[in-house]
């Protein structure tokens, strides 16, 4: 019998958690240019509120959530992303990932949104590996 | 001169790699690699151009000035090193559609292409970069995308090959960044040039000594040299054939050149040859590794594998450039990078339409093919030549160069040694040739169909035999390019 027909205290608790951690995650994102923080960590927590959905209410329900496909994607996306704002800065005349090119007239909101971007990349990219590593591993003799 | 012609190098296959992720198509994935390869090698090219004109490339990423930015440096090193990872990718591109095509199930095809690109992007990433962690960063790509593709082999022992890999080049990698770390604790910095400034000061500290011998050790596993070579026969063995074609010409060879960096610039030759008996070391054991893998070759049956032994001997004559520590040993080990990635290239191309035809490449089953496909042997009587040295082939001229290095230096065991792995050469070359021309092809002679060749194939082939000749009859270009390489290296004018 799955987890989520026997525990209704794991379910409900899990319920009220999942939310919370996605939105810390996102806190965790947007913030790490000004505190501790970034895409790296945010994309870890991000893969956290997703992995504890999978656990308490199943592999297949989180896979209709995030399906497989979907985050093969998602990785390449982040990479391109990330790719895509050192290309337009080398295409408007700066150096790879000068960030200044984003806003010439000011160079430290450009420095701002550039990082912000840079990092969008690095948490999608980070979410969607974590969760294709946790697909892969609970997925195995399954099929 | 400050242009971002470096990087552009690097990012184009970095950005194709996810590209290939989201087309999905096979064919499409195969021409984006091949759109990699193309665009790479041009830039290479045409940063080998600038910096024969014009001396150092520099370009600094984000517009941070090093040493607190990171820096993509580009001398003439490492420019011969990038045009041969990247005309290596562009020669095994024909190739590899068909050997692909057939070796890996089709769904899979494109993470293939994207992990061979990322592999392509790391190994360009390693020779074109400044600073020493980036280095370790792009050796990660290289290899966690390498072990990936080892793993795609067909059969289950890719996967113990692979895993075996792993572990070893995890350990090498490791070591490889606690000594960075170690010289980042020393001197509180990261870049190479800056680093080679900060230690010319001498210090005689058991730090400096300890990230020395860490560099050394972890680089010397992913070179594969003697006693840390074990993982590599399997890993070249089991691989799809495009893959070993590639990574035996490319991933070895830019280990090598790091660890020519770090010694001849980074950590300096007085520490890595004067202080510390690194360079003896280095020689010694290269010796082992040229003697030993030539008689390991001998003894295989299967044609891989026996490439794969060959290439640890091979490696051995770079390694033994690299530890005389002179400009001239620098530039034999980069000349013989050149022409042994182009030789042995063309080899495992050789053993990937073997496997394209019948499954296998067994020596033993050799016999009578020469007969049905002569223009295939003839291509590998050329590489074997190659392999030899001799004469007339590129294999020749750098061992020319790394005899008249061991000369200059009065190296004469190490030159003995050289001679030895020769006469091994021609032992286990001649083995195949003995098998394939002379030996009695049974009756049940594969059908006629089984001995076609790939039009990429043929291309390939073509290309890199043509190359291995002319390389050994026009190459005086190449040898004054590689010494002139060496000598900057070592800060010796010419």
């Amino acid at each position: 019998m799955a987890l989520h027909q026997e525990h209704v205290v794991l379910r409900v608790v899990a319920k009220m958690l999942i939310p919370m951690i996605l939105l810390f995650a996102l806190y965790v994102q947007f913030h790490g240019d000004y505190g501790p923080g970034g895409g790296f960590q945010a994309g870890v927590i991000f893969a956290a509120g997703i992995i504890l959905y999978a656990l308490v209410f199943g592999l297949g329900a989180a896979r209709q959530v995030v399906p497989p496909p979907v985050l093969r994607r998602l990785a390449a996306l982040g990479v391109l992303l990330y790719a895509g704002v050192g290309v337009f800065s080398l295409l408007s005349g700066y150096a790879f990932l000068d960030y200044d090119a984003i806003d010439p007239e000011h160079p430290s909101h450009g420095q701002h949104l550039g990082i912000l971007l840079v990092e969008l990349g690095v948490g999608i990219t980070v979410a969607s590996v974590m969760l294709m590593l946790f697909f892969s591993f609970a997925g195995r003799g399954r099929q | 001169m400050n242009t971002q012609l470096p990087v552009l190098v690097v990012l184009i296959p970095l950005l194709i790699a996810p590209l290939i992720v989201l087309v999905r198509n096979p064919t499409a994935a195969w021409a984006l690699f091949g759109a990699a390869a193309v665009s790479s090698f041009a830039l290479a090219v045409q940063c080998l151009l600038l910096v024969q004109e014009q001396g150092l490339l520099q370009a600094f990423l984000g517009g941070w000035e090093p040493p607190f930015g990171i820096e993509y440096r580009i001398d003439l090193a490492n420019a011969i090193v990038l045009c041969l990872v990247s005309g290596i990718a562009l020669l095994v591109t024909p190739m590899a559609k068909a050997s692909i095509e057939r070796e890996i199930s089709e769904p899979r095809i494109y993470l293939f292409y994207a992990c061979l690109t990322l592999c392509l992007t790391g190994l360009l990433g390693m020779a074109a970069t400044g600073d020493a962690f980036n280095v370790f960063v792009f050796l990660e790509i290289s290899s966690l995308s390498g072990y990936a593709l080892i793993a795609m082999g067909n059969s289950r022992r890719a996967l113990l090959a692979s895993f075996r890999y792993l572990v070893m080049g995890t350990v090498g990698g490791t070591f490889f960044l606690t000594g960075v770390g170690l010289l980042y604790a020393l001197t509180g910095t990261l870049n190479m040039a800056d680093l080679a400034g900060s230690l010319t000061m001498g210090f005689d500290s058991r730090v400096l000594i300890a990230a020395a011998a860490f560099i050394v050790v972890g680089l010397s596993i992913k070179i594969a040299l003697f006693p840390v070579h074990a993982w590599l026969p399997a890993a070249y063995a089991e691989a799809p054939s495009a893959v070993t074609a590639f990574m035996a010409a490319t991933a070895t060879k830019v280990a090598a050149y790091v660890l020519l960096r770090f010694a001849a610039t980074v950590i300096g030759p007085v520490v890595v040859f004067a202080t510390l008996p690194i360079g003896t070391a280095l020689v010694w054991l290269a010796c082992i590794a040229m003697v030993a893998g030539s008689i390991a070759a001998i003894y295989q049956t299967d044609f891989k594998r026996l490439l794969a032994w060959s290439s640890l001997a091979q490696i051995g004559y770079i390694v033994l450039g690299i530890g005389l520590g002179t400009d001239a040993g620098a530039s034999a080990a980069l000349t013989h990078m050149v022409n042994h990635g182009v030789i042995k290239c063309g080899l495992f191309v050789i053993a990937g339409v073997l496997v394209w035809r019948h499954g296998q490449a067994t020596v033993a089953n050799f016999a009578g093919m020469p007969q049905q496909s002569p223009w295939l042997f003839a291509a590998f009587v050329i590489g074997a030549l190659g392999l030899i040295g001799v004469p007339g082939t590129g294999g020749f001229i750098s061992k020319w160069v790394l005899l008249q290095a061991l000369i200059a230096e009065s190296a004469w065991v190490a030159v003995a040694a050289v001679l030895v792995s020769s006469l091994l050469a021609v032992i286990y070359c001649w083995r195949v040739v003995e098998i394939a021309w002379f030996g009695d092809s049974d009756a049940s002679q594969p059908p006629a169909a089984a001995s076609r060749t790939p039009v990429g194939a043929t291309l390939s082939l073509a290309m890199l035999s043509g190359l291995v000749v002319y390389l050994g009859v026009h190459s005086s270009w190449l040898v004054e390019l590689t010494a002139q390489a060496g000598a900057d290296l070592f800060g010796v004018g010419r």
